[in-house]
């Protein structure tokens, strides 16, 4: 079987790859590009461990095709911090102690900043409700909520 | 999984010769890829070839004309949430396919999708059959419309053939006093299976009197049940507790539900009235702010 040649652009860079018509975005951004910050957990699209940004939507990576990533533009984790500088989502879920294992952080923060791009002000129903598509089996979510809704309000400040 | 041959047509006509090919070729629609992607890893389905769909203008997008509203089949279910327009043309088919699975879900599912997929508690079909959805059928021969309801013939099976997709939707505008609407149970709070889901579209005239009913049940049968005798029972009142009672226990006695994790068959009949009285007054209220 042919691999197709797809030319897609991630984190800002134009990337191009090979990968196997079945293969999907995960795969190929883990396996064929060595990007593994973004992290599989269920891959049936339940846990959100996955998440990554696809035109500026959020999307499971393990529900999209490698070769669906034609023409398009994905953010991952990797392209979150500004060089060394952390984002204040990162900042936030360290200074709240938002993890333990570790796997499905960089899903929570790329979920998080598409919830702050959309609704900046969250109460914390709507983040626990945009957020119920990550799964995290260690903290019991509330310093992950908390680290969201300080990171809210850290960066309403610096907007204004 | 084996490997696949991927197509993603970008018209109707270049669609053409891939539905010829898959006549012999065991192969698969994707839309939002939100059930098949996880249906092929799991080795439940083994397509030879995909027809990816959603670079096809037909599929995506909508239009909300005088007369008729146009859906395209491919259209995530977080764009249809997005659209204030829609919400208040339609808020019950919305709200039907923004209580399917997660954010990072809604980004991709489909109003198509979710019907094809033919589950049958999916939460997209029955308001869609409640506000008379017809669907645009594409093939080599070109279109068919069809209504919502004649897509689903069993769990997981559609009535279309190999060589055919759904375009798009197309809905009736509503008119004056006339609005839908979608309830579902489920155990949880978010992210989770119906047990039952009930959908109403509601006329109602300016003395509050019903003039036109149809209501649907989802999840209490292999495919959507049109609960006829519901709305019959509804048309020519004012939609009065003593008729909802009414209605409630016509529509707990409908279908054939099955017994499994979420609920037993005497639940769903049971919630299916709770949900049939609720949603008829949610609708109703909807369409009274319309007159």
């Amino acid at each position: 079987m042919s691999k197709a040649h797809v030319t897609t652009t991630i984190n800002g860079d134009v990337v191009e790859y090979l990968c196997e018509p079945d293969q999907s975005m995960l795969e190929v951004l883990r396996d064929n590009l060595e990007l593994t910050g973004t992290k599989e957990g269920c891959a049936t699209g339940d846990c959100g461990a996955c998440s990554v940004s696809l035109d500026g939507r959020l999307v499971c990576s393990c529900l999209v095709l490698g070769v669906e990533a034609e023409g398009k533009q994905i953010e991952t984790i990797e392209g979150i911090a500004d060089g060394s500088e952390l984002h204040p989502i990162q900042q936030k879920f360290l200074e709240n102690a938002a993890l333990q294992c570790g796997i499905c952080t960089p899903g929570f923060i790329v979920a998080t900043k598409a919830l702050l791009a959309k609704n900046p002000d969250p109460t914390e129903e709507e983040a626990r409700y945009f957020l119920a598509g990550n799964l995290c089996r260690c903290t019991g979510y509330d310093k992950i909520i908390r680290a969201v809704l300080d990171a809210a309000a850290e960066m309403r400040g610096a907007a204004s | 999984m084996e490997s696949v041959q991927y197509h993603a047509p970008q018209s109707l006509e270049e669609a053409v010769p891939l539905l010829k090919q898959a006549r012999q070729t065991p192969s698969r629609i994707l839309a939002g890829g939100t059930d098949l992607l996880i249906q092929m890893r799991a080795g439940v389905k083994s397509p030879e070839m995909l027809i990816d769909i959603k670079k096809i203008p037909e599929t995506t997008g909508f239009e909300i004309g005088a007369d008729e509203i146009r859906l395209g089949a491919a259209v995530p279910s977080a764009v249809m949430d997005e659209s204030p327009e829609l919400h208040q043309q339609l808020p019950g088919v919305v709200e039907g396919m923004e209580l399917i699975g997660s954010t990072q879900v809604q980004g991709r599912a489909t109003p198509g999708g979710n019907l094809c997929n033919a589950s049958p508690a999916g939460d997209g079909a029955p308001a869609m059959i409640a506000s008379s959805g017809q669907c645009v059928v594409f093939g080599p021969n070109g279109v068919r419309t069809i209504p919502v309801e004649e897509v689903c013939t069993a769990p997981g099976r559609t009535s279309l053939a190999d060589d055919e997709f759904i375009q798009e939707f197309r809905f009736p505008t509503p008119k004056a006093g006339q609005a839908d609407a979608y309830l579902r149970f489920i155990p949880r709070n978010e992210m989770d299976i119906a047990v039952v889901g009930v959908a109403a579209n509601i006329t109602v005239d300016a003395g509050g009197i019903c003039t036109a009913a149809k209501v649907t049940l989802g999840a209490v049968g292999p495919t959507v049940v049109i609960a006829t005798e519901v709305a019959e029972l509804l048309v020519g009142t004012k939609l009065d507790d003593a008729t909802l009672e009414k209605a409630a226990e016509i529509a707990s006695g409908l279908g054939s539900p099955i017994s499994d994790k979420r609920g037993t068959a005497e639940f769903r009949h049971r919630i299916a009235g709770v949900l049939t009285r609720r949603v008829i007054k949610i609708a109703a209220t909807r369409a009274g702010e319309r007159l």
